[in-house]
């Protein structure tokens, strides 16, 4: 029978309704799907009890899509195929990758120079967009949801960087349409991570969330105010993390290999990834141990046997801490806030295990970090909150978490200057409509350019899309009145409309952004996933098609080696045939010749079956009187 | 009778008690709805009404309002794990059918 969960006092859902509803950490190097069971927020495992999904996805030469740690393993032997850290793309163009050098991706910029400027990736499945691989990302948790929860889910919480502009939010937004997810809400990841620790439950408070995930390291400051968080600053250092660590280690590892051994040849690939994986294992014993012990045998022969000690690692990695440290006290110079004023600092990402990691957080915020969550999984862990009073599984006093816009929107005027009409940090959803004129005398169109950021040019900013509003009747230069409204929903994403008011003529007006994906893109994207639906579906058919001919092919088989003298030599040799045919079909791969051929070999052995028939049922009377038998 | 709990079924509803930090026990019953007549629910209680009958099992306090009690008198709640799923299954000896899935039955 079904598993029930435990609800909330008068919500239990009628059988068959629940509303199931996930939170979805969509990470640079791992990502995680988590939920709220009897009102305790789980992350879900998958088979063999992962509860981390590495994001990495790899294209397979037969067409097939792996994601996770298959992919992972297979990184360094197909690196074109398999891509790691899409995210760093996501809503990017070719333009904004600055170390293209060092990725072996096979960048294509995209088609059309101003519609869409999106970067694609050749892979040998074809050019992919970052938000098609995230996709496949996001239907691998959605799979593994699904699966743990017995239905289909109503939705999910994205979690995105704080930093994430409108061009990188949308793209995400997209990635979960293909994927089949219905977003209910992108939440900013310092903002999920302080509502698994109930932050939001408290009335006000300036909150620090340290992210030290394993590529990148993010701190965002945080306020609350009557159920709203708003973020302050954010700050961080993309190209620092736990693997950072890991190096660290491995180059100590040789160091001292070399000390001992005069002749040390470079190391081959696969010896650098089992001593970074040593690394790895070392640096993570050591967050409850004093010695870790690395040994392992290189290809060449040579033996690795070095001790490690917690000081020695404070002492190698000293200098990565202190890094981190950097971007903290800047975020903090934003906000202009003094130490003494934080509420709370809240420890984000594996690499926060480190005890001189966590002692110098504690040394600089003069306070003891929240930890008691696995800082793992508590990105996750809050948008599965956020996610299940999202879907109404809660009572209607909790408060719903609101998000703040992190960075301004305006619009182009003359000269190239930015008109700001949302400014950051404005509670979401949110509309605002500001009026603008003409400039000329007679002037009947006008070209309006959405920007969003903080600088007063429009070209220190970012452009996000540009349409015309025309039909304007001819008037004297400043007479026209155009009210452009912009709104911004729940998710962060906006739509800007225009409206001439002195006459009341509405232009009908389409924003596009110009990064993202067009609505034909998307809708070509999602036939492409049906389409691979019929395939799924062509591949069950033909497969029990192949299982029914098997057993139609035995059973006759087996009858006429019984039975066979019951029908003459040209039936016999008719049944033959088919049967032969029908072996040599289901080596084929068309499922309805085989099916045709089942139903011709079941015709064929009509007559037989009925002699059969008879043949058994006068065995069964034979010699037998009309009384002895039972009717 | 009685309603009783499994040692684990009892381990988990206190756990997630602890974890929701407020509530005084579990609240058992049915509702008559469903494809097979009626469905059980499974909630936290915060206040007891003055008609509940309540038991105690492992430690647990189960309540349950007296219209339930005679549809499932008798039933084990147990917690058991099936596949990547789990949660919480009752042992109920009155059940005569069930739907499909088992979300709902009938007595």
């Amino acid at each position: 029978m079904a598993l029930l969960q435990i609800s909330e006092p008068g919500m239990s859902a009628a059988p068959h309704q629940h509303r199931l509803a996930v939170g979805i950490d969509l990470g640079t190097t791992n990502s995680l799907v988590a939920t709220v069971r009897s009102s305790m927020s789980t992350v879900l495992q998958d088979d063999h009890g992962h509860s981390l999904l590495p994001s990495v996805v790899r294209y397979m030469p037969n067409g097939d899509v792996v994601v996770g740690h298959e992919a992972q393993a297979q990184q360094s032997t197909d690196p074109v195929n398999t891509i790691v850290s899409v995210k760093r793309f996501m809503g990017r163009s070719l333009n904004d990758i600055t170390d293209k050098a060092h990725i072996p991706y096979r960048f294509v910029d995209g088609k059309d120079a101003e519609a869409t400027r999106t970067l694609q990736i050749q892979t040998r499945a074809g050019l992919k967009t970052p938000v098609e691989i995230s996709a496949e990302i996001l239907k691998t948790l959605k799979a593994r949801a699904e699966k743990s929860l017995g239905g289909e889910l109503v939705g999910a919480v994205i979690t995105v960087p704080a930093y994430f502009d409108d061009a990188q939010r949308q793209a995400t937004k997209d990635a979960a349409r293909i994927a089949g997810i219905n977003v209910l809400r992108l939440l900013n990841e310092p903002t999920a991570a302080a509502v698994a620790y109930g932050l939001d439950n408290a009335a006000e408070g300036t909150f620090v969330i340290y992210d030290l995930g394993g590529g990148t390291f993010d701190v965002s400051i945080l306020r609350l105010s009557k159920g709203v968080f708003e973020v302050l600053a954010t700050n961080g250092d993309s190209a620092l993390g736990g693997d950072d660590f890991d190096h660290r280690i491995y180059c100590w590892v040789l160091d001292k290999v070399r000390e001992s051994s005069t002749n040390f040849a470079p190391l081959s690939e696969e010896d650098t990834r089992l001593l970074l994986t040593k690394a790895r294992q070392a640096k993570e014993w050591l967050t409850d141990n004093f010695e870790a012990q690395i040994v392992c045998r290189l290809s060449n022969g040579t033996l690795v046997d070095v001790a490690l000690t917690a000081p020695q690692l404070v002492e190698i990695t000293q200098h990565l801490v202190t890094k981190t440290l950097t971007p903290t006290r800047k975020a903090m110079r934003d906000a202009n806030l003094s130490i003494e004023v934080i509420d709370g600092v809240v420890l984000v990402g594996g690499a926060t295990r480190m005890p001189h990691l966590r002692h110098a957080v504690q040394d600089y915020f003069k306070q003891e970090p929240l930890t008691n969550l696995d800082p793992d999984k508590v990105v996750a862990l809050g948008a599965a909150i956020q996610a299940n009073m999202l879907a109404g599984n809660k009572n209607d006093d909790d408060l719903l978490l609101l998000d703040v816009t992190p960075l301004s929107l305006g619009l182009e005027t003359m000269g190239g200057l930015v008109e700001k009409v949302i400014h950051r940090n404005s509670t979401l959803p949110i509309a605002r409509a500001q009026e603008f004129t003409t400039y000329k005398d007679g002037q009947t169109a006008m070209s309006i350019h959405v920007v969003q950021g903080e600088r007063e040019l429009v070209s220190d900013c970012r452009s996000l899309a540009r349409f015309e509003l025309r039909g304007i009747p001819p008037m004297a230069a400043g007479a026209a009145r155009i009210r452009v409204t912009f709104t911004v929903d729940a998710d962060g994403l906006l739509s800007v409309s225009a409206r001439e008011q002195s006459t009341g003529i509405e232009s009908h007006i389409a924003v596009k952004p110009s990064y993202g994906l067009s609505e034909d893109e998307i809708t070509d994207m999602l036939k492409a996933s049906f389409n691979s639906a019929e395939i799924d579906k062509k591949a069950r058919m033909l497969a029990e098609a192949r299982v029914s001919a098997g057993a139609i092919i035995s059973s006759v088989t087996a009858a006429l080696t019984v039975d066979g003298n019951l029908i003459s030599d040209a039936e016999k040799q008719l049944i033959e045939s088919e049967i032969q045919r029908l072996q040599l079909l289901t080596a084929t791969e068309d499922a309805t010749a085989i099916h045709n051929a089942v139903d011709a070999l079941n015709h064929a052995t009509e007559a037989f079956a009925a002699a059969r028939m008879n043949a058994s049922v006068s065995r069964a009377l034979s010699g037998k009187n009309l009384e002895d038998i039972h009717l | 009778m009685a309603i009783t709990l499994t040692q684990t079924a009892a381990d988990r509803v206190e756990k997630f008690l602890a974890n929701r930090g407020k509530g005084i026990g579990l609240r058992l019953g049915v509702k008559t709805t469903g494809c097979s007549g009626m469905a059980y629910t499974l909630e936290f209680v915060d206040e007891m009404h003055s008609e509940d009958v309540a038991f105690e099992s492992h430690g647990v306090k189960v309540i349950i309002d007296p219209k339930s009690l005679v549809y499932i008198d008798g039933t084990e709640l147990d917690f058991t794990k099936e596949g990547l799923n789990e949660g919480f299954k009752f042992n109920n000896p009155n059940v005569k059918d069930e739907c499909g899935c088992g979300e709902s039955f009938t007595v």
